[in-house]
């Protein structure tokens, strides 16, 4: 997979540290790879909306990559108590399902964008600097 | 069944797979379902509700599907591997979900229920209301079967009739 100039948090220089929420193992796996070509961190994984929620108060993520049909609870209302709680939380829903009323549904709850599958890593990059603004950096002297 | 209820699963299925695969994709043969249909490797099924109903299946035959899911998971992968079954479900997801993007754009309404996978050889028989169609991409991993049968639910396109939408 191809390497992008790190993406680190500025307070700390720190790793940007993810919260990856899909049902599918494989969405899951071939996202945190992506992440890692970033140079994220993995902060924890979850199947469900429901455990989504407990896992971002286990591990306070600096993003959420959030997908949209799960079992047990969808992400657009998962991504909706994560914001309630802290609305400093930062969710990306990721699904294949994009249409209109699914974006308007899920900003309109808090998340903060939403890509489409099957994910570009080049898309997925741009929009976590994006959503990160000030608080990330691109590691210097790094290339593209 | 209509060609504009499958025009989407078709492009999405190969924009999908071009991009999955990482090369060009082609589709080979279409044909009517009449018979049941007989499962042809690792298959994975998404069932639709809606303005629009029915199934597409995604179906590979076993090597093809330990070599596609091998690409994506970036090491050779063992036939057995759990994750081979994960990434025909993921590609049959992302199929169906690019595609209603587009049906969804012309006024339909779907919920897309989660993967299933096909257990038996042979899956749902096609019905005097529900034809299935079987396509096949050819790919430089191997050819991907997708059948689909699909129908327009009839009371609910009345609704709208009705409601002027």
């Amino acid at each position: 997979m191809e390497q992008f100039a790190a993406v680190k948090r500025s307070k700390d220089g720190q790793p940007v540290r993810y919260l990856i929420v899909d049902d599918s193992v494989f969405a899951r796996k071939n996202l945190a790879r992506m992440i890692e070509s970033f140079g994220g961190q993995l902060a924890a994984e979850a199947g469900d909306g429901l455990t989504a929620i407990s896992e971002f108060e286990r591990t306070h993520p600096d993003i959420v990559l959030m997908d949209i049909t799960m079992p047990q609870m969808e992400g657009i209302e998962a991504a909706e108590k994560i914001v309630q709680a802290h609305p400093d939380a930062r969710v990306v829903m990721v699904s294949s399902v994009g249409y209109q009323e699914n974006i308007v549904a899920a900003l309109q709850r808090g998340a903060r964008h939403f890509v489409q599958k099957p994910v570009k890593p080049e898309v997925l990059y741009e929009v976590i600097k994006y959503v990160l603004g000030e608080d990330g950096a691109v590691a210097a002297g790094a290339g593209a | 069944m209509k060609m504009e209820l499958i025009q989407p699963f078709i492009n999405a299925a190969d924009a999908v797979l071009s991009q999955g695969l990482q090369g060009t994709t082609k589709v080979g043969n279409l044909s009517m379902e009449e018979a049941a249909y007989r499962r042809k490797g690792v298959a994975g099924m998404v069932a639709l509700t809606g303005d629009i109903e029915g199934r597409i299946l995604l179906d590979l035959e076993p090597q093809t599907a330990v070599r596609v899911a091998s690409h994506y998971a970036g090491a050779q992968l063992p036939e057995s591997d759990g994750l081979i079954k994960e990434t025909i479900f993921e590609l049959a997801n992302q199929v169906v979900g690019n595609a209603i993007c587009a049906l969804n754009d012309q006024g339909f309404h779907f919920r897309v229920h989660p993967p299933a996978l096909v257990t038996s050889d042979e899956a749902d028989k096609s019905s005097e209301d529900v034809e299935a169609l079987m396509i096949c991409f050819e790919t430089p991993m191997g050819n991907v079967f997708m059948n689909v049968a699909l129908r327009y639910n009839q009371r609910r396109m009345s609704d709208h009739a009705a409601a002027g939408r």
